[in-house]
């Protein structure tokens, strides 16, 4: 049995959770105030998922970098190996919002696509 | 002199807002000027999610907001001047400007919509002793490196102050592959949203001190190291609790503030709390025609409210423009126009956003945003029409880095006899 101690982000009361997992099932949470909360620490204790956001370099635009964003949120333990591979990246203008800058990131099956146009 | 209906100063997520707004609602002769070289302010810095769940109700990244509205910008063919630098208005509302291609020229206009956003308290306004090395940053200033210029300002680093701006920085710079020591924040609460807590301290092992503050930075040229230490409650450094962090840089994200030096350079006056200009329901400041929106009239956390705020604006500009030939009736003339209630920020609330409200003039539905000085659980939000509480609201939590809001309807308004003034305040249960 493992006790994982979060805060929720639902809303700003911030509530401080206890989740207890059981051989890898949750089994309580607790210090809730809202369903909300429970359903927050399940996915969160289970498969954590962030967005990742950063900056690809640019030849041949007006500016040396271009914004990127994964499409959908990856797993948050991929989150340095997609940093990784988009650290030698460079793009060459024009970069359009939405443009698939590195496809199928890390192997995470989601796409690194541009957020901001470089032209 | 060229002439238009609307300038708008900045082009930032408050300037395109209002722009949009205003041509929406029928001004065709409309112009913003913009200091920087593109559209969109300071959204374009801000690379990472969570921009726009209120406005399009999906995830958007700062550049993809402010794209959105720049298509909108150049779909309506508002027109605008990029590079170019507005060095005064006067009280008549002749704007002068200057840029490389037109040099220093004048624009008279009928209404002015004042949206210049804000700027970072910097190292100066701390009193931290130590020398001047390099290494110090606003947050600000550093992501603009890191996003914008492609350069990582440092390795390793300290954060001063828990604005959402160091918060971010600190996932940012780590994920770059700098070394984020501490967050020390002087308020034994954070000033950031709690997600951004969440995700870009707790993600990555950043220890954030509540109730601390940097006491001495160390090195001449460059950062060394800089003291942290505990504060008690009435911020002074209690002996013993110094802590040297070794570190090459320190960024301080400690707080915005309204850029208003035009506003005041004309005359308009500007509130000691919020240090934005005193505005009305119409979002008028003290200046008949001048109107006021987004962080140039108080700092907010959220650009999606920004974008509302900034659409009234420009609404209330263009019905200005309109009604500009009629004759108007002056304020606070008790006529059949009516007269401005103040409304008075009290227990717990410190200030208000329109700070006076004439019934008559206001919308349907008029929102007041406010923010509250501390950290409340289980209270009250209530409004008063003088003595008479109209709202009583139950909140489970109130903190001073979320703005929060009431709804006041204008009937109910219009029909209380002899309205004086109007309180919201904060209620303990």
């Amino acid at each position: 049995m493992n006790k994982i101690n979060l805060i929720c982000i639902q809303c700003p009361m911030g509530c401080p959770l206890t989740v207890t997992i059981d051989e890898g099932i949750v089994t309580n949470v607790c210090g809730n105030t809202c369903k909300r909360g429970e359903i927050y620490a399940r996915k969160e204790v289970t498969d954590p998922t962030r967005i990742v956001t950063s900056t690809v370099r640019v030849t041949g635009g007006d500016t040396p970098v271009v914004s990127v964003k994964t499409r959908t949120d990856i797993p948050k333990g991929k989150i340095f190996d997609c940093m990784r591979a988009l650290k030698d990246v460079s793009v060459s203008a024009p970069v359009h919002i939405g443009d698939v800058v590195v496809s199928d990131i890390a192997e995470t099956g989601v796409d690194m696509i541009a957020t901001k146009n470089a032209l | 002199m060229i002439s238009y209906d609307i300038v708008i100063i900045g082009g930032g997520p408050a300037g395109l807002a209002a722009a949009v707004s205003a041509r929406q609602n029928g001004v065709r002769s409309i112009l913003i000027l913009e200091r920087d070289k593109e559209l969109g302010g300071i959204l374009n810095q801000c690379i990472h999610n969570g921009f726009g769940l209120h406005t399009f109700h999906e995830e958007l990244t700062g550049p993809e907001y402010a794209a959105r509205f720049i298509d909108q910008t150049e779909k309506l063919k508002i027109e605008y001047k990029l590079n170019t630098m507005v060095l005064d208005i006067s009280p008549e509302k002749t704007v002068t400007a200057m840029n490389r291609a037109d040099g220093l020229f004048e624009i008279q206009a009928k209404a002015v919509i004042l949206a210049m956003g804000c700027r970072e308290r910097s190292r100066g306004a701390l009193n931290i002793p130590g020398y001047r090395p390099a290494g110090i940053f606003s947050a600000g200033t550093a992501q603009r490196l890191v996003n914008m210029e492609g350069y990582l300002p440092g390795r390793t680093v300290v954060i001063l102050g828990s604005g959402d701006i160091g918060l971010i920085m600190a996932r940012r710079m780590t994920l770059e592959g700098a070394e984020v020591k501490v967050v020390a924040e002087l308020m034994p609460y954070s000033g950031g949203l709690n997600r951004n807590i969440v995700q870009c301290l707790d993600d990555y092992d950043i220890p954030l001190k509540l109730s601390h503050t940097v006491i001495d930075i160390k090195g001449r040229e460059r950062v060394e190291g800089v003291t942290i230490a505990e504060v008690d409650k009435n911020g002074k450094t209690i002996p013993g609790t110094e802590e040297d962090y070794p570190c090459d840089t320190l960024l301080l994200s400690v707080g915005l503030i309204p850029e208003n030096e035009l506003s005041r350079q004309m005359g308009i006056k500007i509130s000691p709390i919020t240090s934005g200009p005193e505005v009305n329901e119409s979002l008028e400041t003290s200046v008949e025609g001048v109107f006021a929106c987004g962080n140039v009239l108080h700092v907010h956390d959220l650009v999606d409210f920004v974008s509302q705020e900034a659409a009234t604006a420009g609404k209330r500009a263009a019905e200005y423009v309109r009604s500009s030939s009629e004759k108007r009736n002056t304020r606070g003339s008790g006529a059949s126009d009516g007269y401005p209630v103040p409304v008075k920020a009290k227990g717990g609330v410190r200030y208000t956003v329109p700070m006076s409200i004439t019934p008559s003039r206001m919308e349907e539905k008029q929102t007041v945003r406010f923010r509250v000085g501390n950290i409340y659980k289980n209270c009250y939000v209530s409004v008063y029409l003088n003595e008479y509480r109209i709202q009583h609201r139950k909140r489970q939590i109130l903190a001073p880095g979320e703005m929060e809001e009431v709804s006041l309807n204008r009937e109910q308004l219009l029909q209380y006899p002899d309205l004086k003034e109007i309180t919201v305040k904060i209620e303990e249960a």
